[in-house]
Order: structure tokens, then sequence, then C-alpha cells
């Protein structure tokens, strides 16, 4: 697609690219390259000495079990984001689309998390989970769970997957409540004069018509809990206990920054990038479909 | 409504409580955790209704002086260093996508799809899959610890771009034609027609942008490591470093309160322009 009439200049258009281009031929292309060349190099802490290796980093990164159990844990961590994400603010935009009264109250607060900052979601859902003072903890305690998620994975899992949720509800709420008010009321009309209860028209009419938006929730709530998440693993569990909520993106970083092993840490990278650009073919392939509606 | 149904409307304003409850009791905690004295909320269970250390707390918060055991700096210095950060990303950004969209659809020139196409790339280079080599850049280039290192990589915007190219596409030629007629150069036909049309997207994005520069993490914690450079959301991690106890929870607490205002300040007064970016942007 083009305009018919354009400008004509040789260089006022290179002028204007000029600054996005620097940024990110400086900041995304080199850096992006640089991480390539690494994840194929072995190279001491301290930089001093550097060795090609070819893919044998790789090779270590798919035999090492922690990082096989790191996927493993990103996959149940994003699997039980997106699902709880995706359902909990679909009920809720479809109850907030029929509310009239009180309407623009509900949906200031229910849009608020959108505002806040993962690692400060973490700080907030860690203290009320908190084992020795942590109000949330203190109530479960008196029904017989005895809470500690700094010795129970499980519960340390719990606890991000409900920091990571209640910070995305809202994002995902807008979007459902955009589709539910774009379906023409007429259609809702006509079910209903036909003897559709709000049931049946919900799963014969609204749901099916949301389908494309909830797909492309699910992909955007995929990459957030893949690689926005980071804040809320270090805020609360630092990928404790032991390793077990170490996610992906955690360990590049513990590995790179804290272990400092700089070629590992590459070659997961370079995995990562793998996932992301799955996942951006996917979206864009969606978002392609949608025009042709 | 379709029709009338007052069990339906009963449960609608059950359900729209349920949600308004389990968003706002985090919040609201904080708020009660923060107007208490510190040795107030370490009995179990914390007082759930507001105490009376509020100013107290709020003024330890943001000029220091706190005695946890974890980082006790200043919140102000680090509100400040979040907002100028915010506003740069935000401003850089906007700039930067209005000018190149402005490139790639108003001229004809050689290697224009590869240029776009450089851009629309970078979406799928998130900070965190190239943090190693990121910091090494930039460590390189002296930009640690400073608003450069924390701003200029965060910089670039693919979807900025992609959303004001898709708009401009959809302003009509005459205008060109007109505004040629009436002798106006490019420049002059970007500052005087195009910007002004954009406002409404360009309202959205500032509220999204602002958000997302405000609400960094990863990035600033390896482009930082000098207290007075530390943004919030930083800051607010380096203060719970002690055991559950020795933390000051309720300074913490005002600290995440002071985090959350600004973004939610612009959150709720631009609502609309928000709802309708984030519902455009994306898609």
């Amino acid at each position: 697609m083009e305009k018919r009439v354009l400008f004509r200049s040789s260089w006022l258009p290179w002028a204007l690219l000029t600054p996005q281009l620097a940024v990110i031929i400086v900041f995304f292309f080199w850096p992006a390259s640089q991480a390539l060349v690494q994840s194929l190099q072995v190279q001491d802490p301290f930089g001093t000495s550097v060795e090609w290796v070819g893919m044998q980093n790789f090779r270590q990164l798919f035999s090492d079990s922690a990082y096989l159990e790191s996927f493993k844990t990103t996959a149940w961590f994003s699997l039980l984001v997106a699902t709880l994400g995706i359902s909990i603010s679909l009920i809720l935009a479809v109850f907030a689309d029929r509310v009239v009264r009180g309407a623009m109250v509900y949906k200031t607060f229910l849009i608020l998390p959108y505002a806040v900052a993962p690692a400060v979601a973490g700080v907030l859902w860690l203290f009320m989970f908190s084992p020795t003072l942590g109000v949330v903890a203190y109530a479960l305690e008196h029904v017989g769970i005895h809470w500690n998620h700094l010795l129970n994975s499980t519960h340390a899992l719990t606890l991000i997957v409900m920091a990571a949720v209640w910070k995305q509800i809202s994002y995902n709420f807008l979007f459902f409540l955009a589709g539910l008010q774009s379906i023409p009321k007429s259609l809702i009309e006509a079910a209903s004069m036909d003897g559709a209860g709000p049931w049946r028209r919900f799963w014969s009419i609204q749901f099916p018509l949301l389908t494309p938006t909830t797909f492309f929730l699910l992909v955007i709530n995929m990459v957030y809990a893949f690689f926005d998440t980071f804040a809320i693993v270090d805020a609360t569990t630092q990928g404790g206990p032991g390793r077990d909520t170490a996610i992906l993106v955690y360990k590049v970083y513990y590995d790179g920054f804290k272990a400092l092993d700089l070629g590992g840490s590459a070659a997961q990278s370079v995995v990562l990038m793998v996932i992301v650009i799955a996942l951006t073919v996917v979206q864009f392939r969606y978002v392609e479909k949608k025009v042709n509606y | 409504m379709v029709e009338r149904n007052p069990l339906l409307d009963v449960i609608s304003h059950a359900v729209m409580w349920l949600g308004v409850a389990i968003v706002a009791f985090p919040l609201y905690l904080a708020f009660v955790a923060s107007s208490h004295t510190a040795q107030d909320i370490v009995q179990a269970p914390m007082p759930l209704l507001p105490g009376g250390n509020l100013w107290e707390t709020y003024k330890t918060a943001l000029f220091g002086g706190g005695d946890g055991a974890g980082s006790t700096a200043p919140v102000a210095r680090m509100m400040w260093v979040s907002f100028v950060t915010a506003m740069v990303i935000t401003v850089g950004k906007i700039s930067i996508s209005l000018l190149s969209a402005f490139a790639v659809v108003y001229f004809r020139f050689p290697f224009k799809m590869l240029c776009f196409w450089a851009i629309f790339v970078t979406l799928m280079l998130p900070v965190e899959v190239r943090i190693g080599p990121t910091y090494q850049v930039v460590s390189d280039l002296g930009m640690l610890n400073s608003y450069a290192g924390l701003t200029v990589p965060l910089i670039a915007s693919a979807t900025a771009t992609f959303l004001f190219r898709q708009f401009f596409l959809t302003v009509p030629d005459e205008l060109v034609e007109a505004a040629r007629m009436d002798g106006a150069g490019p420049m002059r036909f970007f500052k005087d027609v195009l910007v002004p049309l954009s406002s409404t997207s360009i309202a959205a994005l500032f509220v999204i942008q602002f958000i997302y520069g405000w609400n960094q993490y990863l990035w600033p914690l390896l482009a930082t490591t000098s207290e007075d450079m530390y943004p919030v959301v930083i800051g607010i991690k380096r203060m719970i470093a002690g055991g559950d106890a020795a933390n000051d929870w309720n300074i913490v607490m005002a600290t995440a309160i002071l985090a959350m205002l600004p973004p939610a300040f612009v959150v709720v007064l631009m609502q609309k322009w928000f709802v309708k970016g984030l519902v455009d942007t994306e898609k």
C-alpha cells in the first residue's frame, strides 16, 4: 500500500529515519548478533580468553537437567498464567458488559493493576503471603494450610502465578470488553427474540465472536508470562526454593550476571529469541487473517 | 440490556464486586500497612484498619532515614529518576516513531522496505533476550548509571512506528496536494497537518509508553549500580533485602503506593485514550 502523492527528496527521508535506525543498530542488531556469536564461544568470566566451540553450548544446555527443568517450569507457569488470566477476565468482562449502574466505577478499579509495575505487584503479593507476617498466610493457617513459599515449591509457583495473573487481568479485561461491545446489538436482540436465554446467547453468539480476541490474548499472555514476569520472580522468589521457580528469562539473567557463564547465557538467549520469533510469526499470521474478515 | 432479568443483574453486580475486591485488596492492604508503624505490622495478624502513622511513614520513605535491613535511600530521589526516565522514553519513542513513519509513508527512496522491516523485526528482540550483549554495549559507551543508559536502549519502538504508519496511510491524499498548492514543504506539512491530526494516537501512546517506562525493571537493574540512579521500582526491591521481620514493611508499602501513584494517575485521567490506544495498537 502506498500513497498516490509523495514528497520528493533524496536526503530528507534518511535524516528522518536516522534516529530510529541509529538506536536499533546500536542497541538491537549489534547486541543480538553478539548474542549469536557468544553462544558459539566459551569465555572465561574475566574475558581474558575466548574459544570457539561451535554448538557445544547448545549441546550442553539441552543435556543440562536444570535447563530442561526450567523449560518445564516456564511451560507450566505460562500455561497457568495464560489460562487463568484469560478465563477470569472473560468472566469479568461478560458481567461488566451487562452492568449499567456503576459500570464506570467497576471498570476504573478493574483496570488499575495495569498501572502497577510487575515488581511492585510481586512485592504486594509477597507481603500478603509472607509466612511470618502475611495476612493471607495467617488466614490460611487457620484453615489448616501451612503456607511457606520459601520451602514449598508448589506454594512458590502458586505465588508467582497469582501475582502475574492479578497484574494481567486488567489488560485482558479491556480487550474482552472492547470485543463484547463491538458485537452488534441487533444480533443479541434477534437471538433473544428467538427465545435464547443469556447462557445460550453467550455460548452461541458472544463466545464464538470472541475467539479471535481470545487467541490474540493467548499469544500476548504467553509473551507476557515468558518475558515480563522476570520482575515478579525476582521480587518474590528469586527463582527459589532451589531453582524451582527459575523461569527461562530468570535463568538467562542468573547464569549471565550471577554465575558469569557468558556462553551458556548467550545460548539461552538464542533459544529465547527463537521462541519469540515463533510467537511473533503466529501473531502475525493471526493479524493477517483478521484483515481478511 | 435486551431483557430485564433481576436475578442476572444481582449476579452481575456480585461478580463485579468480587472482581473489584480481588483487585483492590492488595492495594488496600498496602495502604493500611503504610499507615502503621513497623512494629505494629510484624504482629501477626497485622491490623486491617488504617492507623495513625501515615504522615511519618511517608515522610521517612520520601526523604530517607528508615532503619530497615535493606536499602533506606530516599524515595523522592527515586521518583524523580523514574519520572525523568519515563518521560524521556515516552517523548523519545513518540518523536522518533513519528519521524520514521513519516519517512516510510510519504517518501519513495531506495531500501525503504528494508528500513521498515528492520524496524519491525526489533519486535522480536525484547531486551530480555539480549541482556548480556546490550549491557556490554552500554557499558562500552560509558552510559551505565546515567539517564542516557536508562533510556536510549529502550527508545526504539516498532509498535509505535507501525501504529503511526497505519494511521498515516488513512490520511487523505488531498491534504498533501492542498499543502503543496499552498507552497508548504514536507516538514511544514508534517508539523502543521500530520502531527495535529495524530494527536489522539499520540495521547494514547503517551499513556502506554509512560507506564512502560515507569515500570521497567530488568534493564535498570543492570544499567544502574549507584543508589542515586535507582528508579523507584528497583528501589523497592532493594528495600526487602532483609528477612521478613527485619524490613520496615510500612515504609516498603508506602513506597509501593508512591510507585503506583503516577502511572495510576495517568491511566485514570486518560482512560478513554488509553483504552482506544491499547485496542488499536495491538490489533
